[in-house]
């Protein structure tokens, strides 16, 4: 017999009682603010390439993501990214940058295992999940397109 | 029929001294209110080695070196080693073990490990089956994160109630001579579960195994809170204290002052550390550094002590498992005319 | 493709949803990030994505969505071309410039930092 006799039900509510309470509108407020300026700069990335690199529109496109995660994984490497996520929440994970993040926090903690199984394997032990169903999706909406004649 | 056993809690006719200790922290803990409490503190966390699984290694050997040299003891005087760490198979452990030539039992019961640790060689010494023993335990913030849950610099937001594990190790040595505190009784705890899912809310698992322990505890030697001059928790932080006064109050217990926690103290309460330390190694280092000194100077002399463990799998999480919690208890006083 | 009052606001509220489904479920940022992208393919099958991209600009393809959009863009050209073959090549070769340069660059910025605590 345990001394202790609740339900998860019931101790539960007893951590929501008694923990501190999450403050959603602040962290949905800082979550558009940051997420709203990493596009603010995205954008101005896009415009940058387009005028001054005379890059077509894809062009620039691409080039301007592949910038905002070069900066994304630099602030990782620095150690300054996982501040910003406490902030920002969302904010920083939604956009492209929190995808390099992702890729580097892992790997760069692997190292001590070595290149091969250390590094190599672990830039995608956070991120592996978004490639793989952004290929299967791709994938399944492709072939229904093919199979609806779409 | 077992003499010496009510209930759960084993009770020592010959209770062993702990003779020597010796705590070795790393920076964060270093900055604490209690930095220069500590024996030893690494500014590096790897310890000059290539990982920080072999920096844990260097601390924990540290610890039961500085313990033995305080006891007075050489390794041929030790009849036996317990201890453990939270990595998997208990490595760090099995690593200081293999530089010393004395038998050595591993535990595992996540951060109550000291506890167990203590209350078993205690047990040992007390049934006539050991001399000395030395109890050590150790923890890692790099190891135990990587492990556990995330990345360190993985930019997620993670609630208040999150713990940092402490980076420390702690070693015991339990001898007949020329201690100044004796431990005299261990109270072995039982699993609970109350189905908490997160793990970033360790103190909220390990509280019910803690309330149940404490519980019991009394209830075994029919003693109450005028009895002790602390109850000393491991590492439920500050929202797993709360949880623990809540389970306690509803029956009708309430502390108060009298109960503190070694992870909500160790880091001095800053937000940085969320609800503060976890870990292995917080308990160990606490009460051999700043409690038992305490026993020392006369100004406390009973301390039940409650190692609390979150027994987390992160590969059953993932299953939609929960995280058990269980809680050790020993007592640690001074028994006058010993 | 967009200005930068657009993007600001539609590249926020898409930080925002997240925000509400991290706060409100019990789901992690794993979770989020792919079911952002899946219906970043789903809104490109639909032909949503392009038209949201011309009105948000990069409010649309900073988000991770963005490699959805990229990644089921190339297999439904690759596949009007070269029917079931093309299922295949297209992911293979608009593997996204975005997907392409996170593990090249990834790879170097780990091997040169380290985790502070």
């Amino acid at each position: 017999m345990k001394n202790i006799n609740k339900t998860t039900d019931e101790y539960s509510n007893l951590i929501k009682k008694n923990q501190p309470p999450v403050k959603k509108v602040r962290n949905i407020i800082r979550a558009f603010v940051v997420g709203g300026l990493i596009s603010v700069l995205g954008q101005g990335l896009w415009n940058l390439y387009l005028l001054y690199f005379d890059l077509s529109q894809d062009d620039a496109g691409a080039l301007a993501t592949i910038t905002l995660i070069f900066l994304g994984g630099l602030l990782t490497g620095l150690g300054v990214y996982d501040n910003l996520g406490q902030f920002a929440g969302a904010g920083s994970i939604v956009p492209v940058t929190g995808f390099a993040n992702a890729m580097v926090s892992p790997a760069m903690e692997y190292k001590q295992e070595g290149y091969i199984l250390g590094i190599g394997a672990k830039l995608f032990s956070v991120a592996g999940p978004v490639l793989t169903y952004g290929m299967v999706s791709a994938f399944i909406i492709g072939a229904l397109k093919q199979i609806l004649g779409g | 029929m077992a003499k010496k056993l009510k209930g759960q809690t084993l009770i020592f006719s010959n209770p062993p001294q702990i003779i020597g200790h010796t705590s070795v922290v790393g920076p964060e803990e270093k900055k604490g209110p209690y930095g220069k409490d500590f024996d030893f503190a690494y500014q590096d966390v790897k310890c000059g080695k290539d990982s920080w699984e072999k920096g844990e290694k260097q601390m924990a050997s540290d610890a039961l070196k500085g313990a033995m040299d305080k006891a007075g003891l050489d390794p041929s005087d030790v009849n036996l080693i317990l201890g453990g760490d939270l990595l998997d198979e208990i490595i760090t452990a099995d690593y200081v073990a293999r530089d010393q030539d004395i038998p050595f039992l591993g535990l595992y019961s996540a951060c109550a490990i000291m506890v167990e640790a203590l209350g078993l060689g205690a047990a040992l010494m007390d049934g006539g089956f050991a001399d000395c023993v030395l109890a050590f335990a150790s923890s890692d913030y790099q190891t135990a994160e990587r492990q556990y849950r995330n990345p360190i610099e993985y930019g997620a937001q993670y609630p208040p109630y999150k713990q940092y594990t402490v980076t420390g190790a702690a070693a015991y040595a339990l001898g007949w001579l020329g201690g100044q505190t004796w431990i005299t009784h261990f109270t072995a705890g039982k699993v609970l579960d109350l189905g908490v899912k997160d793990p970033n809310n360790m103190g909220s698992a390990m509280a019910p195994a803690a309330a149940d322990t404490i519980l019991q505890h009394f209830a075994d030697l029919e003693r109450g809170l005028p009895d002790y001059d602390l109850i000393l928790s491991g590492d439920l932080g500050k929202m797993g204290k709360k949880m623990l006064l809540s389970l306690l109050q509803e029956k009708n217990l309430n502390p108060g002052k009298k109960l503190q926690d070694c992870g909500a103290l160790i880091f001095g309460g800053k937000e940085k550390y969320g609800a503060g330390g976890s870990g292995a190694g917080a308990s160990g280092v606490m009460l051999g550094n700043v409690f038992i000194p305490k026993i020392i100077k006369g100004e406390i002399n009973r301390i039940l002590l409650v190692g609390t463990g979150a027994l987390l799998s992160p590969l059953t999480i993932q299953q939609g498992e929960s995280i058990p919690g269980i809680a050790h208890a020993v007592v640690v006083e001074k028994i006058t005319g010993g | 493709m967009g200005n930068y009052l657009t993007a600001f606001l539609i590249g926020g509220l898409i930080c925002v949803l997240g925000q509400l489904f991290l706060d409100n479920t019990k789901y992690t940022p794993a979770h989020l990030l792919v079911a952002l992208v899946v219906l970043g393919s789903i809104f490109t099958g639909l032909g949503w994505y392009e038209p949201l991209i011309k009105f948000a600009g990069a409010g649309m393809t900073v988000p991770v969505s963005n490699f959805g959009y990229v990644l089921t863009r190339g297999v439904l050209e690759e596949a009007s071309r070269d029917g079931l073959m093309g299922l295949f090549k297209g992911l293979l070769e608009t593997a996204s410039a975005g997907i392409s340069a996170s593990v090249v660059i990834a790879f170097f910025i780990a091997l040169i930092f380290n985790p502070k605590s």
